[in-house]
C-alpha cells in the first residue's frame, strides 16, 4: 500500500476538509489528548528532573554517601574522616566535604517558616561546575551569610526581587540572623521548594547537634582519564561499610529511582498519559469510522470502478495521518505555552524535550493509525455488487 | 487484428474469442442457501460486439441487474460462462475482476458521484485509473470529457450544486474517461425527466459508438429503446425474445 501517491485526487485531504465540522471535532479531540499527554508526561519528567537540580550543580566525578541515604530529603551523616582515607587511592586528586539539610526558613515579608534545602561547604573549595556560583562564594567567608537560589519557589518571599533592587535582605533560619549575599540559579524541586548555599562554619552554627566530624555528602575528584567504575570498585574495597561508593551519575539515578520507586507519581502521571492515549483513540475511531460508514457508497462506487481495496485502505490511512499531524500541531503548540504558565507558576523546571515531544508525536500516530486500521475494517462491508 | 486501448488489456485475452465484447453462455446464479435459496437467472446466453447497443427489459425482480453484476465482474459467477473482454470470468480471482472493472464503465441508476468531489475531480478518479498517464494529461482528459457531455461551465461544482442531468452526465463522463470498452448501465434515466433522459441516453450512445465500446443497458423507460441496435427482454431469469430494433 503506498501511502502517498504521485499528484492525484487528494481524495483523502477533500474527504476530511469538505465536513469542517467533524473535522473540528477530530482535530479538538485529537489536541485535547496530545496536551493530556504533553501535560503528564511533562509533570512527570519534571519531577524526576527537578528531584536533582541541586545534586547536577556539584563538579564531581565519585561521590560517598551514608549507606542509610535514601533520597536528598533524608541524608543521614557519615564520618569525614572517610574523605580523607580516599585520598589514599592514587586516581583520586581532590576531595570536598559538605553538609547538606533541610532547614526552616523564614519569609521575610510575611515571617512564615518553610522548609528549605541547605548546603554547607568550605568557599574556598571548588565545588560547583557553574563558575557564575563558584565567583560568589569568597562571599560566604563572613559568618552568617547565604547565597539564595532565585528560583525558589514565592513562599519564601520576594528575596530575589528584593536583593536585586539593592535592599538588604534578612531572614532568620534556626532562630540565627542570616543575611542574603547573593543570587544563584538551581530550580525548586518535589523535595525542596527551594535552595541556600552557606559556608560550613554558619551551616554548623545552624544545627549545634551535628556531631563532630560527620558530613552528608563527600565530592571526590579523579585524575583526568580516571574510570570511574574501577576506582567506585576499589574505594568500596578500601573504605568500611559506613560508607557507600557512587559515581556522579549513581548518585542522580539514587535519587530519580527514590521518587520513581518509592512514590506513586511516576505511575499516576503515565497512567495520565494513557488515559489521553484511550481518549484519543476513541474520538479518533469514532471520526473514522463515521467517515467510513458515511461514505460506504462511495468507497463501493470506486471499487465498481476498478480502484482495488488497498486504494482505499491508503485513503483511509492518508486520513488518519492527515488527523495525527494536524491534531499534533496544535498540541504542540499549546504545550509550549501551558510548560510555560506551569514553570512560571510552579518554578518546575518543564519545557517541551525534544524527545517527549517526538514521544507524543508517535502516541498521535499510533492513535491514529491504529483508530485507521480499526475503521478499515467497515471497509469490507463496502460490496460493489450492492450498488447497482 | 484486435484493437486495444494501451495498458488496458484485460489479463488472459485470447485470439480465438473473436471480437465479442461479451459472451455470456448457459449462465445460472442463484441467491441464498438450502431452503431460502432462489434461482434468479437460468441458462442466460448473450452476445454484444464492440460498438453495439444492447437494451436490456423486462419486470423488476427478474434478474436484470444481477446479470448486470456479473458482466461487470462485481460478483463471482456460480454456473455458466461469461467472457468480458476476453477475460472468461467464471473462476477468476478478486484481483482478476478488479483489474477487468477497470476497462468496463459502469453507470447506476443513482449518480453515485463522490459528495466531496467537485465534477472535474469526479471525472479525474475515472482517469487516474489509466495507467501511463501524467497528473496534467489526465487532467485535461477529465476536462474534455466534461466538455463532450456539455459540462464545460460546471467543472468546479459539488455534485450537490448540480441538477440531477448534469449529475448523470457527469456520472457518464466519469465512466467513458477511464476508456471503457465496455459501458454498463442501471435504468441511466430513471430519475430523469423525459427530454433530460432523452439527451442523456444520445449522448451515450454517440459517444460508445465513437469509442467503438459495446453498450448493455438495462431500461424500463419506453421512450428511449429506439436508440437500441438490439432489445432484449428477460423474464423470470431467461432471455425471452431478441429482436433488432435499429433505429
Amino acid at each position: 500500500m503506498t501511502l502517498w501517491q504521485g499528484r492525484r485526487i487528494p481524495l483523502a485531504w477533500l474527504l476530511l476538509t469538505r465536513q469542517p465540522m467533524r473535522l473540528a471535532v477530530a482535530l479538538a479531540g485529537i489536541t485535547f489528548a496530545g496536551i493530556l499527554m504533553f501535560m503528564q508526561l511533562g509533570f512527570r519528567d519534571a519531577l524526576f528532573d527537578s528531584s536533582i537540580t541541586v545534586h547536577k550543580l556539584f563538579d564531581t566525578d565519585l561521590v560517598l554517601l551514608s549507606p542509610r541515604t535514601k533520597s536528598s530529603i533524608s541524608m543521614a551523616g557519615f564520618p569525614q574522616r572517610r574523605l580523607v582515607q580516599a585520598m589514599a587511592d592514587p586516581d583520586v586528586t581532590g576531595t570536598t566535604p559538605v553538609h547538606w539539610n533541610l532547614l526552616l526558613w523564614r519569609n521575610p515579608k510575611t515571617k512564615g517558616t518553610r522548609s528549605i534545602l541547605a548546603l554547607g561547604f568550605e568557599p574556598r573549595d571548588p565545588l560547583f561546575i557553574d563558575p557564575a556560583v563558584t565567583a560568589l562564594t569568597p562571599r560566604l567567608t563572613q559568618k552568617g551569610r547565604v547565597l539564595f537560589d532565585d528560583q525558589s519557589r514565592d513562599e519564601f518571599g520576594p528575596v530575589a526581587t528584593w536583593f536585586s533592587e539593592g535592599r538588604t535582605v534578612e531572614s532568620e533560619v534556626a532562630g540565627k540572623r542570616l543575611r542574603v549575599a547573593g543570587l544563584f540559579t538551581a530550580g525548586a524541586s518535589f523535595g525542596a521548594d527551594g535552595n541556600i548555599l552557606t559556608s560550613r562554619e554558619t551551616f554548623l552554627s545552624l544545627l549545634p547537634n551535628t556531631p563532630p566530624g560527620s558530613i552528608e555528602l563527600g565530592l571526590i575528584r579523579l585524575r583526568p582519564g580516571a574510570d570511574p567504575a574501577q576506582v567506585v570498585k576499589r574505594l568500596q574495597g578500601l573504605l568500611p561499610e559506613d560508607v557507600s561508593v557512587l559515581t556522579k551519575q549513581g548518585f542522580l539515578d539514587l535519587e530519580m529511582d527514590y521518587w520513581r520507586s518509592s512514590t506513586a507519581i511516576g505511575f499516576i502521571f503515565s497512567l495520565g498519559a494513557a488515559m489521553g492515549f484511550v481518549v484519543g483513540c476513541v474520538i479518533v475511531y469514532q471520526i473514522l469510522y463515521s467517515d467510513v460508514s458515511d461514505h460506504l457508497p462511495e468507497y463501493a462506487t470506486l471499487m465498481a470502478m476498478g480502484y482495488s481495496l488497498l486504494t482505499l485502505l491508503g485513503v483511509v490511512a492518508r486520513e488518519g495521518l492527515l488527523l495525527a499531524i494536524f491534531g499534533y500541531l496544535p498540541a504542540y503548540a499549546a504545550g509550549q505555552v501551558l510548560y510555560a504558565v506551569i514553570h512560571a507558576a510552579t518554578k518546575l523546571p518543564v519545557a517541551m524535550a525534544g524527545d517527549r515531544a517526538i514521544t507524543v508525536f508517535l502516541m498521535i500516530l499510533v492513535m491514529c493509525m491504529g483508530s485507521a486500521a480499526m475503521a478499515m475494517r467497515k471497509l469490507g462491508d463496502a460490496d460493489p455488487a450492492d450498488i447497482f | 487484428m484486435t484493437s486495444l486501448h494501451p495498458g488496458s488489456a484485460p489479463p488472459t485475452l485470447s485470439k480465438g474469442d473473436g471480437l465479442a465484447t461479451v459472451s455470456v453462455r448457459g449462465l445460472s446464479h442463484w441467491y441464498g442457501t438450502g431452503s431460502m435459496e432462489r434461482q434468479v437467472l437460468q441458462g442466460i446466453d448473450l452476445e454484444i460486439r464492440p460498438g453495439e447497443v444492447v437494451l436490456l427489459t423486462g419486470p423488476s425482480g427478474c434478474g436484470k441487474t444481477t446479470l448486470l453484476t456479473l458482466v461487470g465482474a462485481l460478483r463471482q459467477v456460480m454456473e455458466g460462462s461469461v467472457r468480458v473482454l476476453g477475460c472468461e470470468l467464471k473462476g477468476s480471482s478478486r484481483h482478476e475482476r478488479q483489474l477487468l472493472r477497470r476497462s468496463v464503465g459502469m453507470i447506476f441508476q443513482g449518480h453515485n458521484l463522490l459528495r466531496c468531489l467537485t465534477a472535474e475531480q469526479n471525472v479525474q478518479m475515472g482517469a487516474d485509473l489509466l495507467p501511463d498517464l501524467g497528473y496534467r494529461a489526465r487532467r485535461d482528459l477529465s476536462r474534455e470529457w466534461l466538455r463532450a457531455v456539455g459540462l464545460s461551465d460546471h467543472l468546479g461544482k459539488l455534485p450537490h450544486d448540480l441538477s440531477g442531468g448534469q449529475k448523470q452526465r457527469v456520472a457518464i463522463a466519469r465512466a467513458l474517461a477511464a476508456h471503457p470498452r465496455l459501458l454498463l448501465a442501471d435504468e441511466p434515466t430513471a430519475a430523469l425527466d423525459s427530454r433530460t433522459g432523452r439527451e442523456v441516453v444520445d449522448l451515450l450512445k454517440r459517444l460508445a459508438r465513437d469509442e467503438g465500446c459495446g453498450v448493455l443497458m438495462v431500461t424500463h423507460d419506453p421512450r428511449i429503446l429506439d436508440v437500441a441496435d438490439r432489445l432484449v427482454r428477460m423474464e423470470d431469469g431467461r432471455l425471452w425474445a431478441s429482436d433488432t430494433a435499429d433505429g
